[in-house]
């Protein structure tokens, strides 16, 4: 545990946010955002509802759109060119609460279609690394099946598997715990504790503090918008410097 | 519960209680009539009521279905027969079977040309509707058009290879450019399948027709129940497509198309069919160039497409707005384009939400064909309502005629309605 948090992470810039602001109509979501991200950094995003932190990750993928500042991921500079946009979404790979696996294709067919149709991988071979991260996400025998079969958990692995075999170099978590059951959150966080100790790049937004000082190299709190406060796990969670993020804590662990 | 377990609350199960059947009076015949027919006096008098007015029904139309004549030549003779006996003078199907199916002025020693293209659209729509079978059988699907066109009209051969050869052009440019941008192989496309059908039309001569393998049959002289199916199978299936094409462009995020799509959807819908047919058949001429006669037929099938994928579009945006906005983030997060996305992600599920409402459109649509029999075109009904009821045999057999077109129209609309709901179980998956 010690080990994964010191991990050396590489000086290699994964994703810079510079002075990033985003508005909902007139509502000011996002505000004055920089961030940089190195390559195998661990980032857990934490903060309360409606901080603005989904919003942040979603905007690194385009999922959302910023109105203001700059957006660079793995070199490439986020704008409304839409292959640029493209060409991110399939560096970057992304967890969502509710999965959004696709219900009408089976696991393995949710797995290889984008390798298939984006990356135009051979059929066969896609499904070869499909069944590798399927193994890896421990439901290889679940390949024939469809989402609708699967309890809640299984589909969040699933869905993580299907954004690996896209091969990204970063990937992106939004709550992916956060619509489970109790016993199921366990068998997905190993499942992103396992990705982590392979040196993959994460963002990952989530409420699960254990997860946070397990594995990131940097807790990130967000409130109103703007980052308050980021540092090491360890300080963060021990010596937390501003006001809000001590009355945040206070709150989610004091039970 | 608190109370009946109070000196009892620190408790364990340690046995699982076994299974058992259930009791004896709850299977059986008997048991089944008592609890659907006669579970009480209400029930009863129900059941008793239902089972006078079927009697009532059948006592009346059993006989006259069996006691029909098939054979005599005309309602007089029908009457002859019958003496005052109830009985249906079914003579009127076999002497004019021919008409009520092809019409009264295509060429009896053709018949067989509708006939094998009927039997050949079995072939062509069975890839299309299971999708089990071999795909490369869609090649077939691809050419019946054609051929279906040159069996039912006849003349030269020329004319649908021709047409064939403008659509394969048009696909060639289509793909060639759409890999640059999507305007320029779209509109490429069109204007190269133009191109070809104005280059090549031309060179076919005046009399190209004349000595053709199939004699050539106009249009006007198309009839009968074929000239419905005709009129649903291309109106469905061009109205399908456009459908689709309507629904995502209200959905677009460009304004022009979105408008577009708009007005042409909310315009159609708000105009009764009726309306569009007399356009078809009397205003339409009006927006062609002046020496080029549009085929009649040809104008009926752009007007009842207009009408019936307005409302197939308006059928699919619902199944587009029920699916959840995850859908389409999924979609993009995995790095699909838009075409991709759709092909592959939103519209298979959409598609499938919306296979009730486009059946019902379907169903609708090929009913509504009957309508053409206003603007004087001969099919089913019009050939009831005129040559054969006019006739001075056969005026006054109302019940059986009427009652042959409403099986036929039936026997259809039955069968596309099983089709769909093969169609939902096939495509469960959310195993609910």
């Amino acid at each position: 545990m010690a080990e994964t948090a010191q991990m050396k992470v590489s000086d290699e810039v994964a994703i810079t946010i510079q002075n990033m602001n985003k508005w909902y109509g007139a509502f000011h979501v996002l505000r004055d955002i920089n961030l940089t991200v190195y390559q195998g950094e661990r980032i857990v995003i934490c903060g309360p509802s409606g901080s603005g932190k989904s919003t942040l990750i979603r905007c690194i993928n385009a999922l959302e759109e910023h109105q203001q500042g700059k957006i660079e991921v793995d070199g490439t500079v986020l704008s409304n060119d839409l292959k640029n946009i493209d060409k991110i979404r399939s560096e970057v790979g992304m967890c969502f609460q509710h999965f959004n696996l696709f219900p009408h294709l089976t696991i393995l067919e949710n797995c290889t279609l984008a390798p298939i149709w984006v990356r135009k991988t051979p059929k066969k071979e896609a499904e070869e690394t499909a069944m590798h991260f399927l193994e890896k996400v421990k439901i290889p025998e679940q390949a024939d099946k469809y989402p609708g079969q699967l309890s809640g958990g299984q589909q969040q692995r699933v869905a993580i598997a299907r954004s690996l075999c896209m091969k990204p170099r970063i990937m992106l978590f939004d709550e992916p715990t956060s619509a489970l059951d109790p016993e199921m959150i366990k068998e997905v966080l190993d499942t992103m504790i396992e990705l982590a100790e392979e040196g993959m790049t994460m963002l990952c937004v989530t409420h699960e503090m254990g997860f946070a000082r397990q594995v990131a190299n940097r807790v990130i709190f967000m409130d109103q918008g703007q980052i308050v406060e980021q540092n090491e796990p360890e300080e963060f969670f021990n010596n937390p410097k501003s006001e809000r993020t001590q009355l945040f804590l206070s709150q989610i662990l004091g039970h | 519960m608190s109370d009946t377990h109070a000196q009892t609350v620190a408790f364990v199960r340690e046995t699982t209680i076994p299974e058992s059947p259930p009791p004896a009076a709850e299977t059986g015949a008997i048991k089944w009539l008592r609890q659907n027919l006669f579970a009480t006096p209400a029930n009863s008098l129900l059941t008793v009521a239902a089972l006078y007015v079927i009697w009532v029904v059948l006592s009346g139309s059993l006989p006259w279905i069996f006691g029909g004549l098939w054979t005599t030549t005309s309602l007089a003779e029908c009457r002859e027969i019958l003496q005052g006996r109830t009985g249906a003078c079914f003579s009127v199907l076999s002497e004019r079977w021919n008409q009520l199916l092809y019409g009264f002025k295509y060429p009896a020693d053709q018949y067989w040309r509708p006939n094998l293209a009927f039997l050949l659209l079995f072939f062509a729509a069975a890839p299309v509707l299971f999708f089990d079978l071999p795909r490369k059988m869609l090649i077939f699907t691809g050419l019946y058009p054609f051929l279906a066109y040159w069996l039912i009209w006849g003349g030269s051969l020329l004319v649908p290879i021709v047409a064939l050869l403008g659509f394969l052009g048009g696909a060639l440019v289509y793909q060639r450019f759409i890999k640059t941008s999507f305007a320029a192989g779209f509109f490429g496309g069109i204007a190269a399948a133009f191109v070809i059908w104005t280059v090549a039309g031309a060179i076919i001569p005046e009399n190209a027709s004349d000595n053709a393998m199939l004699s050539s049959v106009p249009s006007r002289d198309l009839g009968g129940f074929m000239l419905n199916m005709m009129l649903g199978v291309t109106c469905v299936s061009l109205s399908l497509p456009i459908g689709i094409a309507l629904a995502l462009g209200r959905q677009s995020d460009m304004p022009l198309i979105k408008w577009v799509c708009v007005v042409f959807i909310e315009f159609i819908r708000g105009v009764p069919l009726i309306t569009l047919l007399f356009v078809a058949s009397v205003m339409l001429s009006y927006f062609f160039p002046p020496e080029s006669t549009v085929d009649l037929f040809l104008r009926v099938v752009i007007m009842i497409t207009m009408f019936s994928s307005a409302y197939i579009a308006e059928v699919i945006r619902g199944g587009l707005a029920a699916l959840p906005k995850g859908q389409y983030e999924g979609a993009d997060s995995l790095g699909l384009d838009y075409p991709q996305a759709m092909q592959l992600i939103i519209l298979p599920q959409a598609l499938k939400i919306s296979i009730p409402g486009i059946v019902n459109v379907a169903v609708g649509l090929f009913k509504d064909t009957t309508l053409v029999s206003v603007i004087s075109m001969f099919d089913l009904v019009g050939m009831i309502r005129g040559p054969i009821l006019a006739s001075t045999e056969w005026n006054g057999v109302y019940w059986e005629l009427l009652g042959f077109a409403a099986l036929l129209f039936f026997v259809v609309c039955y069968g596309i309605s099983q089709y769909s709901q093969w169609l939902e179980r096939r495509l469960a998956t959310d195993h609910r």
